[in-house]
């Protein structure tokens, strides 16, 4: 798939010292949802403020749709509509005239049939006319997605989009951002929201520290991470594991009265067929069994809790 | 050019008047009303005249003057500083907007207000003393200098403050005081040979003697140096915006 951003060897150090940044290169596909996921104080919005122009960076480069951002600011940033964390509006203008100022500033002649449908696909329309003072938390993050929408950007970058929001809107954000990419627009979010990542995205990137630790597809990354857990509970206590089912790597749980089967996911599942038959063979009668699969939570967990490994390029799964 | 943003930033920055009309527009007026009140029809009718006009007459540049500076200088900053402290700004530095095209917009809206408040006040004055303008394309020439130079000087102050203090502060300590130490309300020769030498230090010295010079034909200073100066603050203070968008100075970490 055609890359739209190419991120290399950026690096941001602030003023007083702080690495915010460490020699971080991605590359984001175009038309898919990309979730980047991190601890507070990873570096997940500094790295999406540097390619949006609000943050300077140190050293490395940044191309959007083969604009440089900096030498080629316009075209670059012209694709991108950007919804900030906080719930930065201005607070005395109206909805509309909030939002069509925006489509101006990005350089789109007017268009209030454009607005108005935006409006009304983020169940603003009935507040087109209210100032933005007199909304509640939740309309001013809707009107921060139709302002970031408003010049029909082909990039979205969306920082925590449902930090303190609630169970209704994180639903039709959720939608949104699906009906965008079926739209072709490429989606970036960032967030420390697992269940967000793992709902909506087609590739993760998981940040910490300022360093890119991994980039993976989802779903291969479930597969290939998200280790899997069958527990049978037996009818009969066991003292120790018969040598016969040593090649499981087996172990005994609640003093022998459970027996545990870890496996990685990758095409194991037709040895829990094996197992069964053998703990048949070898009289072993179990009451109860069940699966678990280690979330994206718990192995995002896993990975922060680890020294970041040396940088290197991510943007393609290997 | 982005003119669709020039235009939907100058036009956002216009409607905030239209919403603040009574305190951007009535205020100035009705406080500038009063000077002519006091100093002009009260206190003047007992100062002989100055340069030859009366003194309600003398005054009118210097007040329009006055108000030029100090709403120029509000009107820039305020229209940077809150976005700023909103922080609502991100929008405008991730616009494929240019440094020239944001300060186009942003000082081209406060200098029109400032322009056009000026004008009403001259209007204004005109109900209170006579007065005459020899020089009307001139005036307008300077009027636009001053409001789009400090405009430029607000705007830079908005930039620097970060916080609601520091943005009064100036105008209140420094602009003001200058403004009335500037030849507002006296011509400068009427100082002693030494506080008139101290006078020329202050730069709005020669935009009110200009400025007095299109109404009467008359300057305490020569066009030329005044026009050569004005022109000199506009380009310093046009050098230090650059150095700002350059450096990122209080918009980019």
């Amino acid at each position: 798939m055609q890359t739209i951003i190419s991120i290399s060897e950026l690096s941001k150090t602030y003023a007083g010292g702080f690495a915010a940044l460490k020699q971080v290169s991605l590359d984001i596909r175009r038309g898919e949802i990309f979730a980047l996921l991190g601890p507070n104080g990873a570096g997940k919005t500094t790295l999406i403020s540097i390619v949006c122009g609000l943050v300077t960076p140190s050293t490395g480069r940044v191309t959007v749709d083969g604009h440089d951002i900096i030498d080629d600011y316009r075209a670059a940033r012209a694709m991108i509509g950007l919804v900030p964390q906080e719930l930065t509006t201005d607070a005395f203008e109206s909805v509309w005239n909030t939002v069509s100022f925006s489509r101006g500033l990005f350089g789109k002649p007017a268009r209030p049939g454009y607005i108005e449908q935006l409006l009304k696909d983020l169940s603003l329309w009935d507040k087109k006319d209210a100032k933005l003072m007199m909304l509640s938390g939740g309309m001013k993050r809707r009107v921060l997605i139709a302002k970031a929408l408003s010049h029909e950007p082909r990039i979205l970058f969306l920082d925590e989009p449902t930090a303190g929001v609630d169970v209704e809107l994180r639903r039709d954000m959720w939608q949104l951002v699906r009906r965008l990419r079926d739209t072709g627009v490429t989606v970036i979010l960032t967030t420390h929201y697992i269940e967000e990542a793992e709902e909506m995205a087609d590739r993760v990137g998981v940040i910490s520290k300022g360093a890119l630790i991994l980039v993976e597809e989802k779903a291969a990354l479930m597969q290939k991470l998200g280790g899997k857990q069958l527990t049978l509970q037996l009818q009969t206590a066991l003292q120790a594991i018969p040598p016969a089912l040593a090649r499981y790597g087996l172990r005994l749980a609640k003093g022998g009265a459970e027996l545990i089967y870890a496996y990685d996911g990758e095409g194991e599942e037709t040895a829990i067929v094996d197992l069964l038959q053998e703990l048949s063979a070898v009289g072993i009668g179990f009451s109860d069994l069940h699966t678990t699969q280690r979330s994206l939570e718990d192995i995002f967990v896993s990975l922060v809790a680890e020294p970041a490994s040396a940088p290197q390029r991510m943007g393609e799964v290997s | 050019m982005n003119w669709h943003a020039v235009r939907a930033i100058y036009l956002f920055e216009m409607a905030r008047t239209r919403r603040t009309l009574l305190q951007s527009v009535l205020a100035p007026v009705i406080s500038t009303t009063l000077y002519f009140v006091v100093f002009g029809s009260a206190i003047g009718g007992y100062i002989p005249e100055v340069e030859g006009v009366s003194y309600g007459a003398f005054i009118v540049p210097g007040l329009i003057m006055l108000s030029l500076l100090t709403q120029s200088v509000s009107n820039a900053s305020f229209a940077i500083f809150f976005p700023k402290f909103t922080r609502s700004i991100y929008e405008l530095l991730s616009a494929p907007v240019s440094h020239f095209e944001i300060v186009l917009s942003y000082v081209g809206a406060a200098a029109t207000k400032s322009v056009l408040l000026s004008l009403i006040i001259l209007a204004t004055a005109s109900v209170f003393v006579p007065f005459r303008i020899e020089h009307p394309l001139w005036m307008l020439f300077f009027l636009v200098l001053t409001a789009l130079t400090f405009s430029m000087l607000g705007f830079i102050l908005g930039i620097w403050a970060d916080n609601f203090e520091k943005l009064q502060l100036v105008p209140l300590l420094i602009i003001t005081p200058l403004t009335f130490l500037g030849g507002s309300f006296y011509s400068i020769d009427m100082l002693p040979p030494a506080w008139q030498t101290v006078s020329l230090l202050n730069p709005v010295v020669y935009l009110v003697s200009a400025f007095r010079w299109s109404f009467y034909g008359s300057a305490d200073v020569a066009v030329g140096v005044s026009l050569a100066m004005a022109l000199l603050f506009l380009a310093v203070f046009v050098a230090i915006v650059m150095w700002m968008f350059r450096t990122g100075y209080r918009l980019k970490p």
